[in-house]
């Protein structure tokens, strides 16, 4: 299986996948065979085992599971077909659970990365105290989606929460926000925006000081203006790191649990339930684990169909530029 | 001229601090409304939700921490977090040496295996999980939420340590193998000592994660005893639904160690979050 001096694959394409050491790893032809294929087995295991066990084999059980009416308890027996994903499909809640998806997935583009690259670019101006700022747009980050989904819950609780204080200075109802099926789902985002804006801050930031400053100086002493260079130099430059934030917005999106569990319990009227909340519901607290396993392979064909697609169609070019980039920071 | 350029200047700055401080307004004031609210009786949140406490009361904030539960939590939240970041990223680092120093058939389908990893959302996968941690016997066991946490960390660290590896010269190593150092020993006393500053990044990142998670304690340990802070402060506010100013106070020091861990590893944090987009 492993054969030091032939490697066709690491050879062929792109310089870049094969690692410095291989040269050397050629050279010493003469360790015996039976040893290096050890010392991957050893260096491997851990990690495949892991890896094996508790990512892959939950999703080869759920697909399982998936077609079979169960409890969860014993061993599945009720084999149904297709029917748990039928009846997904057909289901209000599960239905409405793909367009709340959209929904948001819709908002943090037009909305949260925007502001994020906005401020990105603001923090990146020579002004007196950003590091203060950058440090404090990106601490929510670091703060868990329960704590903040408890702590919002609290700011917006009627009568002792902050909401209604501020809502009467507006002459607004602010502790009707997350009871009206309208706006929860809004409120939901706002509070995930809270959280997550300064973690795309923070990549558009690094990504904008790694453009060499001659680019833009290059672009001032051709005329363009700061808008100009802006949209001709920075945008283009920043393209994978933006590329790369709307692939996490989604991906994070489809999976979106904590905070809606504890905000809203996806409440009321399935108003801002996800997917994840809706699979929840039935795995664990209705026991109906094989519909909950169809919801999951769902969410997971979602998640990597929408990856592949993704990565073909739009991040090619990063990833082919992120693999050769690797080579040159040695 | 130069005046008004600078003026025009000046009113550009005073419009960004202006900005930033209306952003940093949003971010500082429901966290700043949570650490006075803990000091505040509920009466006074419904009067002075914003105001300092007249008076304070600290009893709030003594009385939890005066109280096992908060400490045996934290305890829980250290030990999963320190535990599964030290297995995932030992594991990691091995398999991510012999990705970035070995040739061998297969290499890339294996490494393109634990890359699709990274596009399996944790949501997913936690119902099939829960089963299988029964059928192991790992429910009501800290190994339940270790293991899997530390499977689902792979992919990411193990992309950004070959990355990293890569760059460590191929000099190096005949080096070491001059001097008579195997694979193991060029692994343990070479490679890592060098790829401290990796290793860091990672480690942050995925205590981080540790920290934060909340599904898989949440569905892996019925005995309160187990709870991690995530859990126990959701299990809090619903055990104290009525007592606004306690619960606030609860969150609040929840949030501490947090910070704090922020406060002192914000670099790696930020290196890593912007390394592992790079991969």
């Amino acid at each position: 299986m492993t054969r030091p001096s032939t490697v066709p694959d690491a050879r062929r394409g792109d310089p870049a996948t094969a690692p410095p050491g291989l040269g050397t790893a050629q050279r010493r032809g003469r360790r015996p065979r039976r040893g290096r294929r050890g010392t991957l087995a050893v260096f491997l295991t851990p990690a495949l085992a892991l890896f094996l066990l508790l990512v892959i084999a939950p999703i080869a059980v759920a697909s399982y599971a998936s077609l079979y009416k169960w409890n969860g308890f014993g061993l599945p027996e009720n084999f149904i077909g297709l029917d748990n994903y039928t009846r997904a499909f057909g289901d209000p809640t599960f239905r409405g659970d793909l367009w709340r998806a959209l929904v948001l997935v819709v908002l943090s583009l037009t909305i949260q990365l925007p502001v994020a690259l906005g401020l990105a670019m603001l923090l990146n101006q020579p002004l007196k105290g950003r590091s203060v700022y950058r440090l404090v747009f990106f601490a929510p980050y670091v703060l868990s989606e329960v704590t903040t989904a408890v702590l919002f819950n609290l700011v917006f609780s009627p009568n002792r929460g902050l909401g209604d204080t501020i809502a009467q200075w507006l002459g607004a109802d602010a502790g009707t926000i997350f009871a009206d099926p309208d706006t929860v789902l809004f409120a939901v985002f706002m509070i995930v925006s809270w959280k997550y804006f300064g973690l795309y801050m923070m990549l558009f930031l690094a990504a904008r000081q790694g453009i060499p400053r001659e680019l833009h100086e290059a672009a001032t002493t051709d005329g363009a203006g700061s808008w100009q260079a802006f949209r001709h130099v920075t945008l283009p430059l920043l393209g994978p790191t933006i590329r790369i934030s709307i692939f996490l917005s989604v991906i994070g999106t489809i999976q979106l649990f904590d905070m809606v569990w504890v905000l809203t319990g996806g409440g009321p009227i399935h108003a801002s339930e996800t997917m994840a909340v809706t699979m929840f519901q039935f795995g664990f607290r209705r026991f109906e684990v094989g519909y909950a396993s169809a919801i999951s392979i769902v969410m997971f064909l979602l998640s990597l169909v929408f990856a592949l697609i993704y990565q073909r169609v739009v991040m090619r070019r990063d990833t082919e530029g992120a693999l050769t980039n690797q080579g040159d920071h040695r | 001229m130069t005046s008004t350029a600078n003026r025009a200047l000046r009113a550009r700055r005073l419009v960004l601090h202006l900005v930033c401080i209306a952003v940093g307004t949003l971010i500082v004031v429901p966290v700043w409304f949570g650490v006075l609210g803990g000091f505040k009786d509920n009466g006074q949140l419904s009067t002075n939700p914003l105001g300092w406490p007249d008076p304070w009361a600290p009893e709030n904030y003594t009385g939890i921490l005066a109280s096992e539960v908060f400490w045996r939590q934290l305890g829980n939240s250290v030990l999963i977090a320190v535990t599964g970041t030290f297995i995932m990223v030992a594991a990691a680092a091995m398999a991510a040496f012999v990705f970035a120093r070995f040739a061998f058939r297969g290499r890339e389908l294996l490494f393109t295996l634990f890359s699709i990893g990274l596009m399996f959302p944790f949501a997913v996968a936690i119902l099939p999980l829960f089963v299988l941690l029964r059928g192991m016997g790992l429910l009501d066991n800290p190994l339940g939420v270790i293991l899997p946490q530390a499977a689902f960390g792979l992919p990411i660290t193990i992309i950004i340590l070959r990355q990293f590896f890569r760059t460590i010269p191929g000099e190096v190593e005949e080096a070491a193998i001059l001097d008579g150092c195997g694979p193991f020993g060029f692994f343990w006393r070479i490679l890592l000592p060098m790829a401290r500053p990796a290793l860091a990044t990672v480690s942050v990142l995925a205590l981080v994660t540790s920290w934060n998670n909340f599904m898989l304690p949440l569905v892996v340990f019925t005995d309160q005893s187990w709870w991690t802070l995530p859990v126990g402060v959701q299990a809090f506010q619903g055990q104290y639904s009525d007592d606004t100013a306690r619960v606030l106070a609860y969150v609040v020091l929840s949030m501490v160690p947090a910070l704090a861990f922020y406060a002192v590893a914000e670099r790696q944090l930020v290196g890593g979050l912007a390394g592992s987009v790079k991969g």
